[in-house]
C-alpha cells in the first residue's frame, strides 16, 4: 500500500506567534518553526500502516525551503522518502490555492491512501484533507480515531463529540487523524541518522504545471485586512489559600452576582 | 432584501436545532435575509421549524433525503452548492463544528468561492473578525472570490429572537456519486451527561491532572452542580483516565465560551487555552503560583484544590 503523509512546518505553538505587519501573513522567519504537532499522529498512523500493510511511506509538504526540518523528523520517525514543493510565488497562499498545489503534487505520487493531521495550529482552518478530497475526487474519512485496513475497504472511526461514527470508503481515500488514535514514536538515534540518507525531492510550481499568478497572496481568495493582539484583559486577582481561599473565591462569585 | 444561507444544525439527539444554529441566523442578519438550510433524513424540517421562524429565518429550504443522512458530509455541501447557483446568496453562514468546516471548505471549491473559518463577528460589509493563535491575536478578514462563506464559532454571538416568515420550499435532491463515497455505518454515543452540554453551558468547571484520580473528579461534580454548571477536563486528565474524551476542553476537544470558567488543577497549556480563551471570567485554582493558567484569571485561588473546592462548594451551597 502506498501511502503519502501531508505534513506542514509551523510556528511553535509554545512559543510567541505573531503575523507579519508587511504583509498580514504568519510570520514564518523569525519564528521557532517546529513540524504540526498534529501531523505526528497521522506519520505514526501511516507507518503503522505501513507495518501491517507493506508498501512506501512519503512526506509530502509544501512550505518555504526551512521546512526541510519538518521533513527530516517525518523521514526520521520511519518515512520513506519526501517530496517538498517550494516556490517563492507561494508566499501569502490561501488555504484554497495551497489545496490546489497540493492535489497537483498528489497527481504525480502513485497513492492509494493520504493521511493527514486534522489540523494546523497556525492557520487552525482544519479544512485541508476536506478541500483535497473535493478537488481528487476520493473520499475523506475525517477525524479518524482508529483506522483499520481491510484490503482496499478502509475503517474508520471518527472521533465526534460524545462518541464516535462508524465510517467506511474504498481507495484511493484521505484519512486525516484526531490525537486520540495513536502514541507517535520517538525518532530512534538509527532513525535519525538513517533519515540523512533518504531522498527528499524538491519541485517547484513549473513542475507541476500550475501557473505562479493563480497562487500567493495577490490572489488569494480571502485577505487579512489587519490585526492586533487581544486586548489584555485586566489585571486578575490573586489570592494565598490560608485557609480563607473558598471564602475569598465564593466572595468573588458574589460580587460578580454569580451567586 | 440580499439573502444569506444558513446551514442548520440539528441536535444530534433529534431534540431541535442547537444553540449555534440560532447563532448562525442572528449573526447572518448582519449581511441580509436569513434563510435556513435544513439538509438531513426525512422528517428533520419538521422537528426545526418552530425555531427556525422565531429567530428570523425568512424562508426554510428543505432537502431531506436518506442519502444526506447515510454518506459523510459531502451530501449537505452538494445541497448548499445547489442553492447558491439557483439563490446567488450574498454569502454562506455554517456553525464551525468539525463537520461545518469540511463543508465550508468542499462548498468553496465548488462554487469557487473563498471561505473563513471560526470567525467570532460578522460586520454589514462582510468583514469578517477571527481569533488567532490560541486567542493571543484578532484579525479581521474579508473573502474576496466568489460567495463569502463562514463557519461561525460556537458561543461568540448572543442568539436574539426575531420574527421570520420560514416560508418552506422544497429542494429537489439527487445526490451525485462522488458525494456518496464515505458512507456512515453508525452513530455511536458513548457518554451522555444529566448536566448542562459543555459548549453550551453558562458556567463551566473544569479538572485536570491535579485532580488526581478518576474519583476524585466528585470534587469538579460537586463545585459544578452547586453553580449549575458543565464539567469539564484537560486532555491529560482525559489521556489519564480520570474523565472521559467527550469533555476535553481545548484545540482538540470542545471550544467553550461561558460566562464563567473555573480551571481546577489545570496548568495553562496552550492547547488548553485554545478552547477556553474566550470565555468571559475566568478562575483558576492550583498549588503552583508561577501556572500559566494565572495570566488568563480573573480571580485565582493559589492553593490546594482538595481543601479549597470542598469548601467553597459547601458554602456555594448554604447561601442558596
Ligand atoms: C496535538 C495536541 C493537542 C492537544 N489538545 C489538548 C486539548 O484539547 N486540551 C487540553 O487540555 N490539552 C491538550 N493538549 C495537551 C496540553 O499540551 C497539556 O499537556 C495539557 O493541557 C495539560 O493538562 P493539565 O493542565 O491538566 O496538566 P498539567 O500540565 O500536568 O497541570 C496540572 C496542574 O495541576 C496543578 N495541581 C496539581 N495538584 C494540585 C492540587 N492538589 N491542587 C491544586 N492544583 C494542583 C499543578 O500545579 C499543575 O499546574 C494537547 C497536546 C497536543 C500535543
Ligand atoms: N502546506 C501544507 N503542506 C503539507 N500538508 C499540509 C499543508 N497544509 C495543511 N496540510 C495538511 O492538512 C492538515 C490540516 O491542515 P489545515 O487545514 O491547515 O488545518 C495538516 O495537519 C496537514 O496534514
Amino acid at each position: 500500500m502506498n501511502i503519502v503523509v501531508l505534513v506542514k512546518q509551523v510556528p511553535d505553538s509554545g512559543s510567541e506567534r505573531a503575523l507579519d505587519s508587511a504583509d498580514n501573513t504568519v510570520a514564518r522567519a523569525g519564528a521557532d518553526n517546529v513540524i504540526n504537532e498534529m501531523d505526528e499522529y497521522a506519520i505514526e498512523e501511516a507507518l503503522t500502516v505501513k507495518e501491517s500493510q507493506g508498501g512506501e511511506v512519503t512526506v509530502l509538504t509544501i512550505g518555504p525551503s526551512t521546512a526541510t526540518d519538518a521533513i527530516r523528523k517525518a523521514l526520521s520517525m520511519g518515512a520513506d522518502k519526501a517530496v517538498h514543493v517550494t516556490d517563492e510565488a507561494i508566499h501569502g497562499s490561501c488555504a484554497v490555492q495551497t489545496s490546489a498545489v497540493i492535489a497537483a503534487a498528489l497527481s504525480q505520487l502513485e497513492y492509494d491512501l493520504v493521511v493527514c493531521g486534522a489540523e494546523s495550529t497556525d492557520g487552525q482552518v482544519s479544512v485541508m484533507p476536506a478541500l483535497l478530497s473535493e478537488r481528487l475526487g476520493i473520499p475523506h474519512l475525517s477525524g479518524a480515531r482508529k483506522l483499520t485496513v481491510e484490503g482496499t475497504t478502509l475503517h474508520v472511526e471518527r472521533q465526534t463529540d460524545g462518541g464516535y461514527w462508524a465510517l467506511e470508503a474504498q481507495t484511493p481515500a484521505i484519512v486525516s487523524t484526531w490525537d486520540t488514535i495513536n502514541e507517535p514514536r520517538y525518532p530512534s538515534f538509527k532513525g535519525i541518522m538513517a533519515a540523512k540518507k533518504k531522498p527528499v525531492t524538491t519541485m517547484s510550481l513549473g513542475d507541476l504545471g500550475v501557473d505562479p499568478s493563480t497562487v500567493g497572496l495577490a490572489s488569494a481568495t480571502s485577505q487579512v485586512l489587519d490585526f492586533a493582539g487581544r486586548p489584555p484583559k485586566g489585571e486578575g486577582v490573586k489570592v494565598v489559600d490560608e485557609g480563607d481561599g473558598a471564602e475569598k473565591l465564593v466572595g468573588y462569585l458574589a460580587a460578580q452576582k454569580i451567586v | 432584501m440580499a439573502e444569506v444561507l444558513v446551514l442548520v444544525e440539528v441536535a444530534p439527539d433529534g431534540s431541535g436545532v442547537r444553540k449555534t444554529t440560532l447563532e448562525a441566523l442572528t449573526a447572518a442578519r448582519a449581511l441580509g435575509e436569513p434563510s435556513a438550510v435544513v439538509a438531513g433524513a426525512p422528517g428533520t424540517a419538521a422537528s426545526v421549524k418552530a425555531a427556525l421562524a422565531e429567530y428570523g429565518a425568512a424562508r426554510v429550504y428543505v432537502a431531506e433525503s436518506d442519502d444526506v443522512d447515510a454518506y459523510l458530509v459531502a451530501p449537505k455541501a452538494e445541497v448548499l452548492a445547489q442553492l447558491v447557483r439557483e439563490k446567488s446568496p450574498v454569502a454562506v453562514v455554517i456553525p464551525s463544528t468539525p463537520e461545518g468546516k469540511e463543508i465550508a471548505g468542499r462548498l468553496a471549491i465548488k462554487t469557487g468561492s473563498g471561505f473563513l473559518t471560526d470567525v467570532t463577528e460578522i460586520a454589514a460589509d462582510g468583514t469578517a473578525t477571527q481569533v488567532a493563535f490560541a486567542g493571543a491575536t484578532i484579525v479581521h478578514s474579508k473573502v474576496t472570490v466568489g460567495t463569502p462563506i463562514y463557519t461561525l464559532r460556537g458561543n461568540s454571538v448572543t442568539p436574539e429572537a426575531a420574527a421570520g416568515a420560514a416560508e418552506e420550499e422544497t429542494v429537489t435532491v439527487s445526490i451525485s456519486e462522488a458525494a456518496k463515497q464515505t458512507r456512515v455505518v453508525e452513530r455511536v454515543v458513548e457518554q451522555k451527561s444529566s448536566r448542562p452540554e459543555l459548549t453550551e453551558a453558562a458556567i463551566v468547571v473544569s479538572g485536570g491532572r491535579g485532580v488526581a484520580s478518576a474519583e476524585n473528579f466528585s470534587v469538579i461534580e460537586g463545585l459544578a452542580d452547586s453553580l449549575g454548571a458543565a464539567v469539564g477536563a484537560s486532555r491529560a486528565a482525559v489521556d489519564s483516565g480520570f474523565y472521559p474524551h467527550s469533555f476535553q476542553v481545548g484545540q482538540t476537544g470542545k471550544t467553550v465560551s461561558p460566562q464563567l470558567y473555573v480551571a481546577v488543577g489545570i496548568s495553562g497549556a496552550i492547547q488548553h487555552r485554545a478552547g477556553m480563551q474566550t470565555s468571559k471570567t475566568i478562575i483558576a485554582v492550583n498549588k503552583d503560583t508561577e501556572a500559566p493558567i494565572f495570566e488568563l484569571a480573573d480571580f485565582g485561588v493559589v492553593g490546594d484544590l482538595n481543601t479549597v473546592v470542598p469548601a467553597a462548594t459547601e458554602q456555594i451551597t448554604a447561601r442558596k
